[in-house]
């Protein structure tokens, strides 16, 4: 169930990114992978690494795999963080996804940069950018994720109270 | 089950997942060049493989080549250790040859000093009882050879002749128990009788306890017996005690060592006839 949840978030995810312009400065992939590290564990969050980062590199024109590997590495650190601290308010998600996604930046450029395909002329401003970007719709996405089973739940018995009015 | 202890280990997935990935970009990122980085890395595995093969097989085609080299060295030091024992035996054959020669350069030098006529005959065979010290000689009365001749080699006497055939002649030897001879001291000429004690010895006998004998006198023929011509070495004087009565007991080492005896003289003149005007 847990796995479904993860897969339709990325799909969803995907969905999205996809859809937005193409200089948006979100990873909405990267936010679903850190975030379901943050609610399942380091494992989930390196399968939710490897395969949004797998079908992102392959929707795009990049190497396959140099996405999928810095997702995978962030994903399972993230996960093995949420183990060891306690990272349910709200700064210190942001940080986490501030910090998963410079960290995601800093491998996904620096592989890059190592091989020698691609350059990076200002990486700190949107690398910061994208942190703050990802961070805010990571902890307002994940609150939402929170509330919506107890949303559902009291629709559900506004709307048997009307009935039976 | 196993899925389970996996799960337990999530570094170790994390380490697949990486190496997955790594090989995933290795195989579409290209070295400098122009190969993929992948087949880069196969290719240098593969060569390092070969490399490796390549290696054993050569070690093993060394052993291989040292195993038939020694055999090949193996079956050379055979061939040569065969050459080796027929030329010790050649070698051998040789050093017989020249002794033989020595020995008979020697017998001819003695003959040559000997004013006495004599006759060169090879000793054939040895005596048939240890009980008798006696040899074999392959000349006898058709060459001129009679009894009671006396036989001498270069270095002394070595006995008489007890029965001539008509090709060959039983010698007694001075060693014999049956034997004797007249002897003398050469440096005081105190006078005695020499005979053999049966154990390849000689004692002398009948010299009188005032006699001057002393242990490394030559002992040699008096030539009273009428058998051995006077002045042919018998031995040397090993031993000498005080006997019992009159007489000393002299110990008499062989100048002949008859157990190497192969060519000997016939004294062909007996002492007596010798003696007769």
């Amino acid at each position: 169930m847990r796995t479904l949840g993860v897969l339709a978030a990325l799909a969803v995810a995907l969905i999205i990114q996809t859809s937005l312009p193409a200089a948006a400065p979100v990873d909405l992939v990267l936010v679903v992978v850190v975030a379901s590290a943050l609610a399942s564990g380091p494992l989930t969050g390196l399968v939710a690494g490897t395969l949004g980062g797998l079908i992102q590199d392959a929707l795009s024109t990049g190497i396959l795999g140099m996405g999928g590997l810095a997702k995978t590495v962030v994903g399972f650190a993230a996960g093995r963080f949420a183990t060891q601290f306690i990272v349910t308010a709200t700064i210190p998600r942001l940080l986490v996804f501030a910090a998963a996604t410079t960290a995601h930046a800093a491998l996904f450029m620096g592989l890059y940069s190592l091989l020698g395909l691609r350059s990076f002329p200002d990486p700190v401003t949107s690398v910061a950018t994208q942190a703050v970007a990802n961070a805010v719709i990571g902890v307002v996405g994940v609150r939402m994720v929170d509330a919506f089973p107890g949303m559902v739940e009291r629709r559900r018995a506004n709307r048997g109270m009307r009935v039976k009015r | 089950m196993a899925l389970a202890d996996i799960r337990q280990r999530p570094g170790l997935i994390l380490g697949a997942a990486i190496a997955l990935h790594v090989a995933l970009i290795s195989l579409q990122v290209t070295t400098q060049s122009g190969v993929t980085v992948f087949h880069a890395v196969v290719f240098g595995s593969v060569a390092e493989a070969q490399r490796g093969a390549s290696g054993a097989t050569g070690s093993l085609r060394s052993l291989w080549d040292g195993y038939l080299d020694l055999r090949r060295v193996r079956a050379e030091n055979e061939t040569l250790r065969g050459e080796i024992g027929g030329l010790r035996i050649q070698l051998q054959q040789e050093r017989v040859t020249a002794e033989r020669a020595e020995a008979l350069r020697r017998l001819l030098e003695f003959r040559e000093r000997t004013p006495l006529p004599t006759t060169g005959a090879e000793v054939i065979g040895s005596g048939a009882s240890p009980e008798f010290r006696t040899v074999t000689i392959d000349k006898g009365t058709s060459h001129g050879l009679a009894a009671n001749l006396a036989v001498v080699a270069p270095a002394g006497v070595v006995g008489r002749i007890t029965l001539p055939s008509a090709r060959a002649s039983l010698v007694q030897l001075l060693v014999d128990r049956n034997a004797a001879a007249g002897a003398l001291i050469e440096r005081s000429r105190v006078q005695g009788i020499v005979v053999g004690v049966g154990d390849g010895g000689l004692r002398m006998d009948f010299v009188a306890a005032t006699g001057d004998v002393v242990a490394g006198d030559i002992v040699v023929t008096s030539g009273i017996d009428g058998l051995y011509p006077k002045g042919f070495t018998i031995g040397t004087v090993e031993r000498v005690e005080r006997g019992d009565g009159l007489y000393h007991v002299i110990t008499v080492r062989p100048a002949v060592d008859v157990s190497r005896l192969e060519e000997v003289l016939v004294v062909l003149t007996p002492p007596a006839a010798e003696a007769q005007p």
